[in-house]
């Protein structure tokens, strides 16, 4: 016999950094087969992915801080980065939490009920992969590296979890404690008759 | 000819004398079809009428257009998606059965719809495996293939508070296609992913390069890497040329226009699972990585802005969940406070959406009609008042699947219970 059992949902573990939680163990009911009957071990299909093509679209950052690039960025700098690019559609310390801009209020005094990066973000490294990815959204991927060091580190101060004169790199970030972090906790629904 | 005086209305029209291409005999500006029409001399021929004249024609005696490329749908029926600027919902309200058109299948994109060209396409794999891999979409549809129906649903998919909201607006972030594809599986032994490897980080393509943290054990269950949709390529909106496909899952993690899968031992702690598509529960807790949908299920006839009219009625829905098959929908008439049993229809089939119907007669007088589904972990659709119980007041706008109730009024007009 040639099959691949597939069992149902092992163990869901996430660890990263200092901070180590155990997801619990999630089942589904149904243990799926891929009837891989008369399969070869590999089908040869595909080519090896060479490092360079690999480097090229390997763009994300892990808590732990993988896939940090060089530079460094300070507030300051940020804050010129933020003006010219930014602050069309994300607004001023002055904007309320609840106006309506292209895009979310970013840096309010004033959030009320807003989700802000000081007190719903977990991670600030996913402040500088998602900057990096996806920002400005109309020209998204134009920022250098630099740039987003900069104005990562202009939000994370506008935000007052670092100070204005904190230097962030791919050694400094990694190790910013999120205000929000210890709020995160794992699905806990499971179905059954529970409402969760 | 020109010996016959007595003119008929059929001897105005220049009989068919030299084959025409149909090209010709339909063109014309005013033309909106053609009859075949039998001259006084015994011969078929053709006569271009007028839109007006079309509109009272009986259609027995009026020559269809012919065959084409492309199907169209009647002129009669507009079912139309509602856009806002981040989504479109599916009008479940016009919809019959379970596959949802694909040109009426929801959209929920974070940076709008990339045209990619299936040349240019490749799927790479990478991180935690023997041989990371890319494959090109040819290499793709070369593997063996798998066909699937299951349902698809934003975790945002919920609106409420207002009494003018038809199923469109209160849950058209759904719908169901059958999709084909490659098994995830497939890929991952061809790549040889690593026993440490736990997670896996999908990526899309567009211009919000989507990313998100999905756990290898759910590749090696049912996670498909998806290119056509319904019988034909899959459509740009959902993902066009390769997507990711995660029965069950919250929408968001079935990555589109998929480039790349990086294997690793930790979640990546993307953007779309931090700061989105987490929500608040008790405690100031933060519920995060919440990927199954739980079950749901909503009338969508009689349905707002529908009027109904007294005496027998079917009353239509659809139920889904996310952890597997339907196991039973009851529907109430009086508000919840008696439940009975609705006709499923076969197949049930695993995470994905399920016809019910329930015969009703309707005497006249106010009825709050609702459903509920019941999946096969026994799991029963909540009221919104258990969930805020369960959650706290403070919850956010996800993985919100309450009961739906419709309020049928005396007039017989319809409207959405607010909850
Ligand atoms: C043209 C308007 C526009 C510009 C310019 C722009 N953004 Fe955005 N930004 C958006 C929109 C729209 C979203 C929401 C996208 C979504 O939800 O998928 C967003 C989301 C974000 C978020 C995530 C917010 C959250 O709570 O999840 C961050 C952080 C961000 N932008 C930073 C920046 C930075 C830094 C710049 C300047 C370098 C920038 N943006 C420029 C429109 C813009």
């Amino acid at each position: 016999m040639n099959k691949l059992y597939i069992a149902c949902m092992s163990m869901i573990v996430f660890s990263c950094n200092s901070h180590q939680t155990s997801y619990p163990e999630s089942k589904t009911e149904h243990i799926r087969q891929a009837d891989t009957t008369g399969w070869p071990a590999r089908f040869g299909l595909g080519r090896p992915a060479s490092a360079a093509g690999i480097a090229a679209m390997d763009i994300d950052v892990s808590p732990d801080g993988t896939g940090l690039p060089p530079g460094e960025g300070k507030a300051e700098a940020g804050k010129t980065v933020y003006m010219n690019r930014c602050v069309a559609c994300h607004g001023t310390e002055t904007t309320p939490g609840d106006a309506k801009l292209l895009g979310p209020v970013l840096i309010s005094n004033n959030p009320g009920k807003a989700k802000t990066i000081g007190n719903y973000w977990p991670y600030a490294t996913t402040l500088f992969d998602y900057v990096r990815r996806a920002m400005p959204y109309n020209e998204p991927g134009t920022l250098s590296d630099e740039e987003v060091y900069q104005v990562t580190a202009f939000l994370l101060a506008a935000a007052k979890v670092i100070r204005q004169q904190d230097v962030l790199n791919a050694q400094t970030l990694p190790n910013i404690k999120m205000p929000a972090r210890e709020r995160f906790v794992p699905d806990d629904r499971k179905g059954g008759p529970e409402v969760r | 000819m020109k010996e016959n005086k007595k003119k008929t209305e059929q001897e105005l029209i220049t009989p068919v004398a030299k084959p025409v291409s149909r090209r010709i005999l339909l063109g014309g500006a005013a033309t909106a079809a053609v009859v075949l029409l039998k001259s006084s001399y015994g011969q078929i021929i053709q006569k271009a009428i007028s839109q007006a004249e079309l509109k009272i024609n009986d259609p027995t005696k009026v020559l269809g257009p012919p065959p084409g490329e492309l199907g169209t749908r009647s002129k009669f029926e507009k079912p139309v998606k509602k856009p806002s600027d981040t989504s479109s919902r599916t009008p479940l309200q016009d919809l019959y059965g379970t596959i949802t058109p694909a040109d009426l299948h929801y959209e929920r994109h974070h940076a709008g719809v990339p045209v990619i060209d299936p040349q240019q396409y490749s799927l790479t794999i990478h991180g935690m495996v023997e041989k990371p891999l890319v494959f090109t979409l040819a290499d793709l549809k070369r593997f063996p293939s798998v066909t699937r129906t299951f349902f698809l649903e934003c975790s945002g998919n919920y609106r409420g508070g207002k009494e003018t909201l038809r199923p469109q607006e209160i849950c058209g972030l759904t719908s169901q296609s059958e999709w084909t594809g490659v098994m995830l599986s497939t890929l991952f032994r061809e790549t040889g992913v690593k026993p440490k490897a736990s997670w896996f980080l999908a990526e899309g393509s567009d211009a919000a390069v989507m990313s998100r943290s999905i756990p290898v054990s759910k590749g090696w269950e049912d996670a498909m890497i998806a290119y056509a949709q319904n019988g034909e390529a899959i459509r740009p909106e959902q993902g066009y040329p390769a997507r990711l496909l995660l029965p069950g899952w919250e929408g968001n993690t079935s990555v589109k226009w998929l480039r790349r899968l990086e294997l690793s031992d930790q979640p990546f702690m993307t953007r779309e699972e931090t700061s989105k598509y987490t929500e608040a529960v008790k405690d100031g807790k933060i519920r995060q990585f919440s990927f199954v949908m739980d079950a749901r299920s909503i009338i969508t006839y009689p349905s707002y802005p529908q009027q109904v009219q007294k005496g027998w009625m079917e009353i239509r829905g659809i139920a889904w969940s996310g952890r597997g098959k339907i196991h039973k929908v009851e529907v109430s008439t009086n508000g919840g406070r008696t439940w009975n049993r609705a006709n499923l229809q076969e197949p049930v089939l695993d995470k994905a959406h399920t016809a019910f119907r329930y015969l009703w007669e309707w005497k006249g007088g106010e009825a709050e009609i609702m459903s509920r589904a019941i999946d096969e972990t026994g799991y029963i659709q909540p009221t919104m008042k258990q969930l805020k119980e369960a959650r706290g007041v403070d919850m956010g706008g996800y993985h919100l699947n309450p009961i739906t109730s419709w309020l049928v009024q005396r007039d017989g007009s319809v409207i959405n219970k607010p909850v």
